[in-house]
């Protein structure tokens, strides 16, 4: 039972009065991407998507890994997609990474690769299509960047788009 | 003159027995580029689960990762757990600590009932990070402490300086333990730093943080380490040399550096707690061999007096007469220590325990002692805290 | 499964929510164990150990957090230890506190879980950046919502569950919580209107569909039955169930619209406490509600009712403070405040102090014996339950 509730609040002109200390903490890494990502990486330079599959329970997996979490064994063959695949979900996005609003809505989702296990997908960007039309189920193909622009990360593609015409914008 | 000391508090050990039936480990390196930490993971687990015995997707009740955001650089790593280990779609948990208090959560998940076989990884892929010093400056109080910048670094040189004046500890005798563990390394096939130095040439190697010498400061380390515990009785059945884990303490004294004695109480009282549990009324008498913190050599004593195996200022002169060597009545650091093997920060503490299970099974290639029975491990979270544990193994 | 040793909630405290809190991260940690530990008319010299939940380091910039935390929090001089599972932190915590008693080693121990988001910069959002994948997902430039609304998008699909029936949770929590003295975020007179016609995220998520950044601090007291029978004879409540369970990293693998590492989680902790039929044994519960759909979604996992069904209780007012089964009658975290692990309060807290009758204005009707609570997090991938009994 709370009687007495502690904690003085504070406004936003408040808060920047207050005593207090800042500081920019110099955190920086560079991962090891390990043998999985890096493969994929190079794959997605040369325009295509790789994924591992694990013979034990089958699934292909993408993003592709060196083992398989299901079975808890390694996995054991490398195998390329087609790119295609469907929209899994989706959102229609009025915020950008810092959360300020942005006038142009991003559209971006998960897609379910064709030729992974099922639900199996990347996210990524969604383009040519409004988000009126944009739906879940709708078949997608990837739009890669031109061949001398591609750097070897998930931005090669530049987003999937719907194969069919009526659905693109 | 001390300020007054919290009352003792007592730890009893009820419940049930608690095994370890399973390790797994990679080598030791000071980088480790073609593999991310996901990988270098599955690997000791695979190892551990081989050695326990066990498939983890059948087996395993419980999954516990100790790690720490800032060193791995997310903002949650929670999340990249749990795949490389067998967890995934499993219970599972991170404690933002060393990994002997994971072994402590291990510990108490079966002990209660809940669960019949947990797993602990802790790993170290410290080479991914570019700013080191910067991020274990971050661990300090960001109005008091963090503001005075440095390399924290200086903080182990102060209290190298009070522990020397406090106990009479010579900076001989702490160069000594760096020419006793770099030997020891030269031994262990999983140590990296192992080199046949002399104390005079740590005495002559260049003071970083005065008296604190470079020479006797650990290098960092990648590397994965996997436990697997089993519940007593199920452990004799499944593992014809289960190791018992027999006390458990942690403790952690105040935050603020300014407010601790050069004495390492989180070691005593964490070893207190662990004696009792064990039973262990007179360990100098007990215990067969030791592995304690040596991050920075002057660690070693303190930690040494400490857990009562010294009197304050006893243990550099228990070094200088061979007792803690391969040969005296207690090997301390056989494995080479943090700075034989390196500082794997958070795998650490398995690091330490890793070496005492290894001499308790008769597996230590090339540094085995003769039939060891009982073995202690410690470990503390590094500057700036006051925060360790021990653990304490018996051979079944 | 061998069980030594039962476990009763003795004390709860909580400090306000609100998006900027004067006092330091451990100052509001006391603040909340000292209010705890005064309920159960103890003071810090019982304490045998402590536990500390406290979800991002980066919100506070603070490397090793915990370890800053510990004099706040009671953990001086102590053992003392700290659990971490992003936002299921304020539920982890408490059942690490659980095996601390139930183990055997400690008597009386102290749960502590504290969130300063206000020290962020340029807010707590821009730390939500460094929870994604590097390589697959960082590139992308990412906002933490657009989880939320690829989620609630999946599962509005799927279980064909309407924006209007979601909206209705905001407006029942928000409205629950004026009765709670810590709320933030209550409102007596919010309406669906409101909730369907606020400004757009990321749709399909709106401003009134979310619970947005707070500080705060909870506790909690734990102790074994034999000294909660001596120091609380008159309400005792224990800790029947404990299940925690952890999905894949790769969430872009996983149907999105039913939690089944969440049913894993509830299927442990209703195993432990005997239950078999949830919906039926469970009287009041506090799923976690960091967006409106996150409660229907969450009953459905937490085995409430069949997946799906969640909207059509709500609808039905089951869900309300006087229904067959009250949900987040707190207010929840759309109502008092999300400060992440601190949520410790509203949830596990609420039905601690339901089931001990000390929940005041907002003391549910039906009088319950069973409560369950629960949280979330990670990469959408996480989740505890606990399973609280009035004896």
């Amino acid at each position: 039972m709370i009687t007495e509730p502690r904690g003085r609040k504070l406004s936003k002109e408040e808060f920047a009065q207050v005593p207090h200390v800042t500081a920019q903490p110099r955190a920086r890494y560079a991962w090891s991407a390990g043998p999985a990502m890096s493969r994929f990486l190079e794959e997605l330079k040369r325009g295509k998507i790789i994924a591992r599959r694990c013979n034990r329970c089958g699934r292909v997996l993408v993003p592709p890994r060196m083992f398989c979490e299901r079975c808890f064994r390694p996995t054991d063959e490398w195998v390329y997609l087609p790119g295609t695949g469907v929209v899994e979900t989706f959102s229609v996005s009025y915020i950008d990474t810092n959360a300020n609003r942005i006038e142009e809505p991003i559209l971006v989702g998960v897609i379910a690769l064709d030729g992974a296990c099922e639900h199996c997908g990347l996210m990524h960007y969604f383009g040519e299509v409004s988000p009126e039309r944009i739906h879940i189920g709708m078949p997608v193909e990837p739009v890669w960047k031109p061949e001398s622009e591609r750097e070897g990360a998930i931005t090669d593609i530049k987003y999937f788009r719907p194969r069919r015409e009526e659905d693109r914008q | 003159m001390r300020w007054d000391r919290e009352p003792e508090i007592e730890m009893k050990m009820r419940g049930r027995e608690v095994a370890i039936i399973g390790v797994g480990y990679t080598n030791f390196n000071s980088v480790t580029p073609d593999l991310s930490w996901k990988e270098l993971t599955f690997e000791a687990a695979v190892r551990a689960f081989e050695d326990a015995g066990i498939d983890p997707r059948r087996d395993v009740d419980s999954f516990i990762t100790c790690a720490e955001d800032y060193w791995e650089g997310f903002a949650i790593f929670d999340e990249f757990t749990p795949d490389q280990l067998g967890g995934a779609l499993r219970p599972m948990v991170t404690v933002a600590g060393d990994g002997l208090q994971g072994l402590a959560t291990a510990y108490m998940q079966i002990s209660s009932g809940l669960f019949d076989i947990v797993v602990v990884e802790a790993h170290s892929k410290i080479s991914d990070l570019l700013t080191y010093e910067d991020v274990v400056l971050l661990a300090f109080d960001p109005v008091y402490e963090a503001p005075l910048g440095g390399h924290p670094y200086y903080v182990a040189g102060l209290e190298m300086r009070e522990y020397l004046e406090w106990t009479g500890t010579t900076e001989e005798e702490c160069a000594a333990v760096v020419a006793k563990n770099k030997g020891n390394a030269l031994r262990n096939p999983l140590a990296p730093f192992g080199a046949r130095v002399s104390t005079d040439e740590v005495m002559s190697s260049p003071y970083l943080f005065d008296p604190l010498k470079e020479l006797e400061i650990a290098p960092l380390a990648d590397g994965a380490i996997v436990f697997v515990l089993a519940e007593g009785e199920l452990a004799r059945r499944l593992s014809d040399k289960p190791v018992f884990l027999e006390g458990i303490g942690w403790w952690s004294e105040s935050p603020w550096i300014g407010s601790r004695f050069p004495d390492a109480e989180y070691a005593r009282r964490a070893a207190q707690a662990a004696y009792q549990q064990a039973g262990i009324k007179d360990p100098l008498g007990e215990l067969d061999l030791v592995e304690v913190d040596d991050r920075f050599a002057y660690k070693e004593l303190q930690h040494l007096e400490a857990l009562g195996l010294a009197r304050p200022g006893e243990a550099g002169q228990l070094l200088l007469e061979g007792a803690l060597g391969r040969d005296g009545e207690l090997p301390v650091n056989l494995s080479g220590g943090s700075l034989g093997m390196g500082d794997l920060v958070e795998a650490g503490g398995l690091a330490r325990a890793l070496e005492i299970i290894l001499q308790l099974r008769g597996e230590a290639q090339g540094r085995q002692v003769d039939e060891p029975e009982v073995g202690l491990a410690q470990s503390w979270r590094g500057v700036p805290h006051g925060t360790g544990a021990v653990a304490i193994f018996r051979r079944c | 499964m061998a069980r030594l040793r039962e476990v009763a909630v003795i004390g709860a405290g909580m400090t306000v929510f609100a998006s900027r809190l004067m006092e330091t991260g451990k100052e509001l940690a006391w603040e909340a164990a000292k209010q705890a530990l005064d309920e159960a008319g103890l003071s810090l010299e019982d304490v045998d150990a402590v536990v500390l939940g406290t979800a991002p380091d980066a919100f506070d910039g603070i490397h090793k957090k915990g370890e800053n935390l510990l004099d706040g929090a009671g953990g001086a001089n102590r053992p003392y230890m700290r659990v971490y599972t992003g936002g299921g932190t304020a539920v982890m915590a408490p059942i690490a506190g659980w095996w601390h008693v139930a183990s055997g080693l400690f008597d009386i121990v102290l749960v502590v879980c504290e969130e300063k988001m206000s020290s962020a910069r340029p807010h707590a959002q821009s730390v939500f950046a460094h929870i994604w994948d590097p390589i697959l997902d960082r590139p992308l430039k990412p906002n933490l919502v657009w989880i939320f609304a690829m989620e609630m998008q999946r599962y509005m699909h799927v279980y064909n569950v309407k924006k209007e029936d979601i909206a209705l949770v905001s407006v029942k929590n928000k409205r629950n919580a004026v009765d709670h003295p810590c709320a933030q975020l209550a409102d007596p007179k919010i309406t669906v209107e409101d909730v369907l016609n606020s400004e757009p995220m990321a749709l399909p998520v709106r401003r009134l569909d979310i619970s947005p950044p707070s500080d705060g601090a909870s506790a909690l007291v734990l102790a074994s039955l034999d000294v909660a029978r001596e120091l609380v004879p008159d309400r005792i409540v224990t800790i029947d169930g404990v299940g925690w369970c952890i999905d894949t990293t790769m969430w872009t693998n996983r149907d999105l619209a039913f939690p089944k590492f969440l049913a894993r989680a509830a299927q442990q902790a209703y195993r432990m406490a005997g239950i078999k039929d949830p919906a039926k044994e469970i009287h009041v519960a506090e799923p976690y509600d960091p967006f409106n759909y996150k409660e229907l979604q969450h009953m459905e996992g937490l085995l409430l009712c069949e997946p799906g069904e969640a909207a059509k209780l709500t609808r039905e007012g089951v869900t309300q403070r006087d229904g067959r089964l009250p949900v987040c009658p707190s207010g929840g975290l759309l109502g008092v405040g999300n400060p992440i692990a601190a949520t410790l309060g509203i949830k596990v807290g609420e039905i601690y102090w339901q089931l001990a009758r000390k929940a005041g204005k907002r003391q549910v009707k039906n009088d319950p014996v069973t409560g369950v609570a629960q949280a979330w997090g990670d990469l959408m991938q996480f989740s505890s339950v606990i399973v609280l009994r009035r004896r």
